[in-house]
């Protein structure tokens, strides 16, 4: 309605209201943005001790903080782990629910698919509890390995509705010629539906994606072995509890004199970076996936 | 772009009506055997389920056994309500039952209405561009894990930071506000503010991107201002909306975010940052009192479940649709 600009009915707000909504707005972003520009200017202010000073933000300038902990092997293996494990896990969330929305997008055709679509909702509802998780997991014997930072969330409810939603938007016209033409459900998935709905499965993946980055819990539940953490825990460690990545035996700063702050800000960068570089994508469909869903279960 | 997705949202739920004459007819075996690709697809997914989320349902019986991880759960001796009677006579649970409920009221009271006041005020800004680009802001946060959250407001102020210098020389000393337990409520507040404000606009613009242009202009001709035009226009559209998610997350209220507040008990102690779910993991993975840990856990799922259920029940009788 207003990409046109104002419409006619509209009166040109009076100029105190107007300065009082600038200025909100220019507060809210300042408050948004702030904490990210600091911490991305505390990481670039290298080998002064004091970095913050009394100023808003730094003045001396290095790249000292990422040379220190891209030097040391900590932060880069937990770099790699998180990769590994968003990599594998979104792939393989993708197909489970792929497969389970496609599979239960015909209830009225296919024998038990009501029960089983049911059964998956129904799990929107309870939550089994910290205890009974762990325990399951060590019974699989899956605690220390990276398949426990996967498998616990590999599918979700939610994101099942919101693919089984959009899949039964095809107009069917397309599915009952493909069926008449002889083709499979396999074809049909792969050739028809799959690609039709690109946009939709790049929002759920994305979505998959940066809840394995993010993930934190399951790898303080379940990996005891420090050399196996993910960044999240890294993060934890050494920027939130303020352990000294020099002791972990990381950086070789004995000579950089890297400021503590500075070399913590910097992992906290380097763990933000992937999600800044999908969020733009994010951002253009997002809003459609999650009402489609959210809405209409 | 929100326009789109409402009209998409009305007509998600119609059920199409692929192929069910023919397959009507058909015998149930016959038509078993012709969907087999169908079971085929579901079938990681529902070992999943299965596996992930209803069998750890029946690991809950911990809660009623003395469990001991080297008898392990068959010969481990059932105890009856045991556990729950020691739950309850444990000052630390209350505690953590207590903070959970005072958090959760913060946030029904803060963090609800927020982003509809964000909404409103975004939906009141006519240049769509400058709208666009708030909006590209603030949903940002809720994007990041509460790891990074944490750590980005230590950061800024926590003792180091500009926020301590501030303090410092407006003269009220060196003060760490990310662990001070007295202003510790507020702080979990203004965080799950910060991070979800933007996010939970979404519904609501979608609410007020539903009502009719004409009403607008109706109430415009009437000599309403734009004031008047929101509260007597867009409050009573998007009501339904509002009502409806409230009911929701009254139904939540004993779920408080467990990374947010296990990452910051070592900075404000215990006594402040102690919810039903650290109070699980501290006492059961890291203390070994398994039955007693997943006693708490069971008592806030049900309770969780039971509210959530009823919630929904509520919401349906007002009239405002209920998700389920």
């Amino acid at each position: 309605m207003s990409a046109i600009g104002r419409p006619p009915w509209q009166n040109r707000p009076t100029w105190p209201v107007q300065t009082l909504k600038g200025i909100v707005i220019a507060g809210i972003v300042f408050v948004m943005l702030y904490p990210f520009v600091y911490v991305v200017a505390t990481s670039f202010s290298g080998d002064t001790t004091s970095v913050s000073g009394n100023g808003l933000l730094p003045t001396h300038y290095s790249f000292a903080a990422y040379k220190a902990i891209f030097s040391g092997n900590v932060v880069l293996r937990s770099l790699m782990i998180s990769i590994g494990v968003t990599l594998v896990g979104t792939a393989l969330s993708m197909i489970i629910t792929i497969g389970m929305a496609y599979g239960l997008s015909r209830t009225r055709d296919v024998p038990g698919t009501r029960f089983v679509l049911y059964a998956v909702l129904a799990t929107m509802l309870f939550t089994s509890g910290i205890i009974p998780n762990y325990l399951l997991m060590k019974s699989l014997g899956l605690l220390n390995s990276y398949w426990s930072l996967i498998l616990p969330g590999v599918a979700n409810a939610f994101n099942m509705v919101v693919l089984r939603n959009f899949f039964m938007e095809i107009p069917a016209d397309l599915f009952d010629s493909a069926r008449i033409d002889g083709a499979s459900e396999w074809q049909i998935l792969t050739r028809i539906v799959l690609p039709l709905s690109k946009a939709v499965l790049a929002v759920v993946a994305l979505f998959y994606a940066v809840g394995y980055w993010n993930d934190f819990f399951n790898a303080l539940l379940y990996l005891n072995d420090s050399t196996k953490w993910p960044i999240q825990l890294v993060l934890n460690q050494y920027v939130i509890h303020g352990q000294n990545l020099d002791q972990a035996g990381a950086p070789a700063s004995g000579q950089l004199r890297v400021a503590a702050q500075s070399i913590q800000m910097a992992v906290v960068v380097v763990a933000t970076v992937p999600i800044l570089v999908v969020y733009p994508f994010l951002q253009r469909y997002f809003t459609k996936g999650v009402l489609t869903g959210a809405i209409k279960g | 772009m929100t326009v789109a997705t409402t009209r998409h949202t009305a007509t998600a739920g119609t059920p199409s009506p692929t192929d069910s004459r023919s397959a009507r007819s058909a015998g149930t075996v016959s038509r078993i055997l012709r969907e087999r690709w169908m079971y085929l697809f579901i079938v990681p997914g529902v070992a999943y389920f299965v596996i992930f989320q209803y069998v750890p349902l029946f690991g809950n019986l911990v809660a009623f056994k003395n469990y001991s991880p080297f008898l392990g759960f068959n010969a481990s001796p059932w105890v009856g309500l045991q556990n729950f009677t020691d739950l309850f006579s444990d000052p630390e649970f209350l505690t953590a039952l207590k903070n959970t409920a005072l958090i959760s009221l913060m946030q029904i009271l803060f963090a609800f209405p927020a982003p509809i006041a964000l909404a409103l005020m975004l939906n009141s800004l006519i240049s769509e561009k400058a709208k666009r680009l708030v909006q590209s802001v603030v949903y940002l946060p809720h994007f990041f894990g509460w790891v990074i959250v944490i750590s980005i407001w230590q950061a800024v102020l926590g003792g180091v930071g500009p926020m301590a210098s501030l303090l410092n020389s407006l003269g009220h000393g060196h003060e760490n506000v990310m662990a001070d337990p007295h202003t510790f409520l507020a702080l979990v507040t203004a965080q799950v503010v910060w991070k979800e404000v933007g996010w939970g606009t979404i519904i609501f613009f979608a609410a007020i991107s539903a009502i009719p242009v004409e009403r607008y202009e109706a109430a415009a001709v009437d000599g309403a201002n734009s004031f008047r035009r929101m509260w007597h226009v867009t409050l009573p559209g998007i009501s339904n909306v509002i009502v409806l998610l409230l009911i929701l997350r009254l139904g939540t209220v004993l779920s408080v975010g467990f990374e947010q507040l296990l990452l910051q008990q070592d900075a404000v102690g215990s006594g402040a940052a102690e919810v039903l779910d650290t109070f699980g993991y501290y006492r059961g993975v890291i203390g070994g009192q398994w039955g007693l840990a997943t006693a708490a856990g069971l008592f806030k799922g049900v309770i969780g479940t039971v509210l959530v259920i009823s919630a929904n029940r509520i919401a349906k009788r007002t009239g405002s649709g209920g998700l389920f």
